[in-house]
C-alpha cells in the first residue's frame, strides 16, 4: 500500500515537475530552428510562478462552472499521466484504467474546458468551444484504429501489458502494422496537443486559434492550471507514444537503479520526439480549419491500414 | 406465494387503480393528479421491490394472472431477462411519477389531468406486462395497448398541428410494426403448437435457414421500428419531443426499450444461435443507427429533439453489443458473447436512466421557459442551479466520460470488440474494431453534442426575455431528477458491485456466469475476462480524482492565497457592451460539422439583405438555413406516394354499392371454403 502510493507520488511529481520543461525544450529548439533565440528552458516554470502569484479577473457572466474547470484540467490530466507507464512497464494506476481510460479521462477534461469557453458569452469562447470539439471528435476514430492495432498485439488494453508485450519484441516497431499506427498516432498526437499544422499554440490570432481561444478568458492561478494541465497532456501523450512503440530502456521492475535508468532513457526518446514534433511544426505552415479533417483522414486511413495488416503481416 | 410474485401483483392492481382514478376523479385536476400519480408511485415502487428481488435472488417466476377473462391464459413470467427490464421500468416509473406532481401543477385548468392520469398509469401497465408476459397473444395484446396509450399521450396537446402529425406517424409506423410482429409470432405457434413463451425457447433456431431467417428479419424490423433504429426511426425525434416532457422521459427512458427487451427475447431465447449474418446485420445496423443519430442530433436546435435523436444514437450502441454477442454466440465464444450481451444490457439500463433524467431536466426547463429553442436559451445555469447541475451529470453520463454510469457500458463494449478481433480469425473480425472506430466517433460526437446542449442552454447570458426570467423547477421536480442522478453515479461507481446481477441473466440467455471472471483486485476494478484483457476502476477513477485534486490546492494555498479576484466585462473586441447576440448559438456551434459533413447533411442556406442607399448599411437581413432530411425525402417520400398511388387505384373497387361489397364477401367466403377443404 505505501508502496503503491510511493509509486504515485514519485510519477505525480515528474509529470508535473518535468512537463514544463518539454514544453520549453519545445519551444526552444523550435525558436533555435528559426534562427532565433528562443526563451530560456526554465521559462515555462517562470510562467507558472508569475501566473500563480497574480490576481485574477473573472468575467462578470461566468458560473461556477468556468471556476471548477481550471482543478478538473489539470486533475484529470495527472491522474491519466498516472496511468501511462513512464518509469517502468507497471503503471502506478495501471489498475484503475488502461489506454481507453486515458482517452476519456482527457476527454472529460476537454469536455468541461469547451463548456467554460461557453460559459464566458464571449464569441471567441465558443468559436474555440465549437473547433475543440469537432477536432477532437475527428481524431478520434483514428486513434482509436492505431490503439487497437497496438492493443491486439499485447491482447489487452492495459498500457503496462501493451508497453510489457513491446518490450518482449524490441524490434517489432518495424513491422508495417506498428509503422501506421505510429504514424497514425502521431497525427492524432499533433491535432490532440494543439500543434501547427492544426493549431498554433503561440498565437492569439482570432481567426486562427481553437485552443487559446476556449481559455481566453482566464488568467492568474486559473491560466496557471490550465497550461499545467495542457503541458502535462502532452507529456502523457508523448509517453504514451514512445513506450508503446520504442519501449528501449524501459524497465519493468520498480527498483531504485530501474527507475533512474528508465527515467533517463525517457527524457532521452521525449527529446528524440520532440525533435520530430518540432520539424513538422517548423516545416508546415497552420492549415485551414477546414484541411484538419483531410488530415485526420489519413490518419484514419492509416490506422485502418495498419489494423488489416496486422493480420496480413 | 414468493413475495416477488405477491409485490408483482399489488403493482399491477395499483396501475389499474391509479388510471381508474385518473378517469373517474377527471372533475377535479388537483385530486385527480394527486390519486393517479401517487397510485402510480405506488404501483412503481411495488414493482421495483419485485424485480429487484428477481433480479438478486435470479429468480424464475411464472404464475397466471386470474383476470377472469378467459380468452387466453394470462401468463406472467419473471425471468431474469424480464425483471431486468422491469427493474429499469420501475426505476423510471418511481421517478417520473414524482417529477410529474410538480410539473403538471401548471397544466390544471388548461388540461384534462385525469385523462392524463388514465393514459399514464395504462401506459406504466402496459409496460409492465410487455416485459413480463409469457404468451405471444397477451404479449401482443400488452404491445397494443402500449401503442396506443403511449399515442394518446403523444397527442395529449392535440390542439397543435405539429403534434397530431407526429402522433399520427407514431400510430402508422408502430402499427406496421405489429403487423410484422404478428406474422412472426403466428409463425412460431404454428411450429410449436402453442402460444406460450416457453415452447418457443430455441425453437427458431431448428427451422429450415429461410424460415428462420425471415421470422428473424420480420422480429428485428418489428422491434426496430419501436426502438427506434435507422432507417425505421423517422417516428421518433417527430413523437418523442411533442409529447409532455414527463412522457418524453418515459418514452425516450423506456418504451423504446420495449422493442431491445422484444430483439432480446428473439436473439436470446427463440433463437438457440442465431445465424452468424444475423449477428453481423444488428451490428451494423446498430453502427449506422449509432454514427447517424448523433450526426443528426448535431443539427437539432429543439433541445428535446436533439435528446429524441441521442435515443437513436444510444440504440446504437446497445445494438453493438447485441450484435457482437451474436457474432460471438454463433462462432462459439460463449465467453465473449456474454461479456458483450453485459456490455449491450448494462447500456440499455445506464441509457433509461440518464436519458430519463435529461428529458426530465429539459422538461424543467420547458416548464420555465417554454420554449424547446435552445437558441432562445442561455444563462439558465444562474436563475436554475439544480436543474442544471442534473442536465450535467446527465450529459457527462451519456457522453460517456467516466467515472459515471455511460463509461461503464462503453468500457465493456470497446473491450468486447478488441476481444473478438483477437479470437475470431475468419474475415468479418475486421468488423469489429471498425464497429470499435465509429462507436469511438460516435461518442466524441455525443459529447460535442452535448457540450452544445449544455451550454447553449445554461450558461453565458440568457438570449430571450423568457430565458432572463427563468425560475427553478419545485421540489418534487428536483427529487424526481435527482433520483436518476444519483443512480447514474451508482451505477457508475458501484459498476462492481452491479455487475452480479448479470449473471443469471447470461445463464438463461448463453448458459454461463462469468461475472467472478470479469472482476478483478478484490472486485475493485473490471475486467474484459482476465485481468491481462485490461482492467477499470471507475471507483478508483474517482478517487484518485479527489486524491489529486490535492495539486490545485495545495499550489493555491502555497502561492495563489493571496492572489486577488475581481470580475469584469468579458471582452466584446471594442463594442459598447457584451450581448446575447454576441454569443455562439447553437446553429454556429455545430456550423463545422455541418461543413464536413455537407456530403451527408447537403445544408441549404439563404440570405437575403435588404439595404437603402449601399449593400454595406442593410436594413434587414433574412437568414434561413435547413438541412436536408436525407430519410424523409429518398425513402418515405416515395413509399408514401406509391402507397397513395394504390389507394387511389383500389379506390375503383370501391365504389359505394352495397350490392359489390355482398359480391365481395361471398367471394371472400367461397376462397377461404376452398381453402379450408383443401387443407
Amino acid at each position: 500500500m505505501t508502496q503503491g502510493f510511493l509509486k504515485i507520488l514519485v510519477q505525480l511529481i515528474l509529470l508535473l515537475a518535468v512537463s514544463p520543461l518539454l514544453s520549453g525544450f519545445i519551444k526552444k529548439l523550435k525558436a533555435r530552428l528559426q534562427t532565433r533565440r528562443g526563451p530560456g528552458l526554465v521559462q515555462p516554470y517562470r510562467d507558472l510562478y508569475k501566473l500563480l502569484r497574480k490576481g485574477m479577473v473573472l468575467p462578470d457572466t461566468a458560473s461556477w462552472l468556468f471556476h471548477a474547470t481550471p482543478y478538473f484540467v489539470l486533475i484529470t490530466a495527472a491522474t491519466a499521466g498516472l496511468m501511462v507507464p513512464m518509469l517502468s512497464a507497471e503503471a502506478p494506476l495501471g489498475l484503475f484504467g488502461g489506454v481507453l481510460a486515458v482517452v476519456y479521462l482527457l476527454g472529460l477534461g476537454r469536455f468541461l474546458t469547451a463548456l467554460a469557453g461557453l460559459d464566458t458569452g464571449s464569441s471567441f469562447g465558443g468559436l474555440g468551444s465549437s473547433r475543440e470539439m469537432t477536432i477532437s471528435a475527428l481524431a478520434e476514430p483514428a486513434m482509436m484504429l492505431a490503439i487497437f492495432t497496438v492493443a491486439i498485439g499485447a491482447n489487452s488494453t492495459s498500457l503496462s501489458e501493451i508497453a510489457r508485450a513491446a518490450i518482449g519484441q524490441q524490434w517489432r516497431f518495424l513491422a508495417p502494422s506498428q509503422m501506421l499506427a505510429f504514424v497514425a498516432l502521431f497525427l492524432v498526437l499533433i491535432a490532440e496537443t494543439g500543434r501547427i499544422p492544426v493549431d498554433n499554440p503561440a498565437t492569439h490570432l482570432e481567426l486562427t486559434m481553437i485552443h487559446e481561444a476556449m481559455i481566453l478568458e482566464y488568467s492568474g492561478p486559473y491560466l496557471a492550471f490550465i497550461e499545467w494541465g495542457a503541458a502535462v497532456k502532452q507529456m502523457l501523450l508523448m509517453t504514451l507514444l514512445i513506450n508503446c512503440f520504442w519501449p528501449f530502456g524501459l524497465e519493468t521492475s520498480w527498483s531504485f537503479a530501474s527507475v533512474l535508468a528508465s527515467l533517463g532513457y525517457l527524457l532521452l526518446k521525449l527529446m528524440a520526439l520532440s525533435c520530430v514534433v518540432v520539424l513538422v511544426e517548423t516545416t508546415n505552415a497552420k492549415m485551414r480549419l477546414f484541411r484538419v479533417p483531410e488530415m485526420l483522414a489519413v490518419a484514419f486511413t492509416l490506422g485502418a491500414l495498419a489494423l488489416v495488416s496486422t493480420f496480413l503481416f | 406465494m414468493p413475495a416477488a410474485e405477491l409485490l408483482f401483483n399489488a403493482a399491477l392492481i395499483a396501475y389499474v387503480l391509479g388510471a381508474a382514478a385518473g378517469l373517474f376523479l377527471a372533475a377535479g385536476p388537483a385530486r385527480a393528479r394527486f390519486a393517479a400519480f401517487l397510485l402510480a408511485l405506488a404501483g412503481a415502487s411495488l414493482e421495483l421491490v419485485s424485480s429487484a428481488l428477481a433480479c438478486i435472488q435470479g429468480l424464475n417466476l411464472s404464475w397466471s394472472l386470474p383476470c377472469g377473462v378467459p380468452l387466453f391464459s394470462w401468463t406472467v413470467r419473471l425471468d431474469p431477462l424480464s425483471s431486468f427490464f422491469s427493474l429499469a421500468l420501475a426505476l423510471l416509473g418511481v421517478a417520473v411519477s414524482i417529477f410529474s406532481f410538480g410539473y403538471l401543477r401548471d397544466w390544471q385548468g388548461r388540461k384534462n389531468i385525469g385523462i392524463l392520469g388514465f393514459f399514464y398509469n395504462l401506459l406504466l401497465l402496459s409496460l409492465a406486462l410487455v416485459f413480463t408476459a409469457s404468451n405471444a397473444f397477451f404479449f401482443l395484446l400488452a404491445w397494443e395497448v402500449m401503442a396506443l396509450a403511449a399515442y394518446c399521450l403523444v397527442s395529449f396537446e392535440h390542439e397543435k398541428e405539429e403534434t397530431r402529425k407526429a402522433g399520427i406517424l407514431f400510430l402508422i409506423m408502430s402499427h406496421t410494426g405489429t403487423g410484422l410482429l404478428l406474422i412472426a409470432f403466428l409463425t412460431l405457434a404454428s411450429i410449436a403448437h402453442g402460444l406460450d413463451f416457453t415452447s418457443f425457447h430455441g425453437l427458431a433456431s431448428t427451422l429450415p435457414a429461410w424460415q428462420s431467417g425471415a421470422v428473424f428479419v420480420l422480429f428485428f424490423l418489428g422491434f426496430g421500428v419501436k426502438a427506434g433504429v435507422i432507417p425505421i426511426h423517422v417516428w421518433l425525434p417527430a413523437a418523442h419531443p411533442v409529447a409532455p416532457s414527463n412522457i418524453s422521459a418515459l418514452m425516450s427512458g423506456i418504451v423504446i426499450k420495449a422493442g431491445i427487451y422484444g430483439l432480446a427475447r428473439v436473439c436470446f431465447d427463440f433463437f438457440d444461435v442465431a445465424p452468424l449474418w444475423a449477428g453481423i446485420l444488428v451490428l451494423s445496423i446498430g453502427v449506422l443507427s449509432a454514427l447517424l443519430g448523433v450526426l443528426y442530433a448535431l443539427m437539432e436546435h429543439d433541445l428535446k429533439r436533439l435528446l429524441a435523436y441521442h435515443s437513436i444514437e444510444n440504440i446504437g450502441i446497445i445494438l453493438i453489443g447485441f450484435g457482437a454477442s451474436m457474432m460471438f454466440h454463433s462462432l462459439g465464444h460463449s465467453n465473449l458473447a456474454a461479456l458483450a450481451l453485459i456490455a449491450g444490457l448494462y447500456h440499455t439500463l445506464n441509457h433509461a436512466i440518464f436519458k430519463c433524467l435529461l428529458f426530465l431536466a429539459a422538461g424543467s426547463v420547458l416548464h420555465s421557459t417554454r420554449t424547446r429553442n435552445m437558441d432562445r436559451m442561455g444563462g439558465l445555469i444562474r436563475s436554475m442551479p439544480v436543474t442544471s447541475l442534473f442536465f450535467l451529470i446527465g450529459a457527462v453520463a451519456i457522453s460517456g466520460l467516466p467515472p459515471l454510469n455511460g463509461f461503464v457500458s462503453e468500457w465493456l463494449t470497446y473491450q468486447a470488440l478488441l476481444a473478438g478481433f483477437g479470437t475470431t480469425h475468419s474475415l468479418t473480425r475486421v468488423l469489429f474494431p471498425l464497429a470499435g472506430a465509429l462507436l469511438a466517433l460516435t461518442a466524441a460526437l455525443a459529447a460535442a453534442c452535448f457540450v452544445k446542449a449544455f451550454g447553449i442552454t445554461f450558461l453565458a447570458l440568457p438570449r430571450s426575455e423568457e430565458a432572463e426570467t427563468a425560475h427553478e423547477a419545485p421540489f418534487s421536480m428536483q427529487l424526481g431528477m435527482a433520483i436518476l442522478a444519483a443512480a447514474c453515479v451508482a451505477l457508475g461507481l458501484g459498476a462492481t458491485w452491479f455487475l452480479p446481477i448479470f449473471d443469471p441473466l447470461t445463464q438463461q440467455a448463453l448458459g454461463l456466469r462469468i461475472s467472478s471472471e470479469l472482476l478483478a483486485a478484490n472486485s475493485f476494478a473490471l475486467t474484459a475476462g482476465s485481468p491481462h484483457s485490461g482492467t477499470v476502476s471507475t471507483a478508483g477513477i474517482a478517487a484518485s480524482l479527489v486524491l489529486i485534486s490535492l495539486v490545485p490546492a495545495l499550489l493555491q494555498l502555497a502561492w495563489a492565497r493571496r492572489a486577488r479576484q475581481s470580475t469584469g466585462p468579458v471582452w466584446d473586441c471594442g463594442l459598447p457592451a457584451l450581448t446575447a447576440e454576441n454569443e455562439y448559438t447553437a446553429t454556429a456551434f455545430s456550423k463545422p460539422l455541418r461543413m464536413i459533413f455537407s456530403a451527408l447533411y447537403r445544408p441549404r442556406r439563404e440570405i437575403q439583405a435588404e439595404y437603402d442607399v449601399s449593400p454595406y448599411y442593410p436594413t434587414a437581413i433574412r437568414f434561413e438555413s435547413e438541412i436536408e432530411p436525407a430519410f424523409e425525402k429518398h425513402l418515405y417520400d416515395p413509399l408514401k406516394r406509391r402507397v397513395l398511388a394504390l389507394a387511389g387505384r383500389m379506390r375503383a373497387i370501391q365504389a359505394g354499392s352495397i350490392h359489390a361489397y355482398l359480391a365481395y364477401i361471398f367471394i371472400t367466403l367461397i376462397l377461404l371454403l376452398l381453402f379450408g377443404v383443401r387443407g
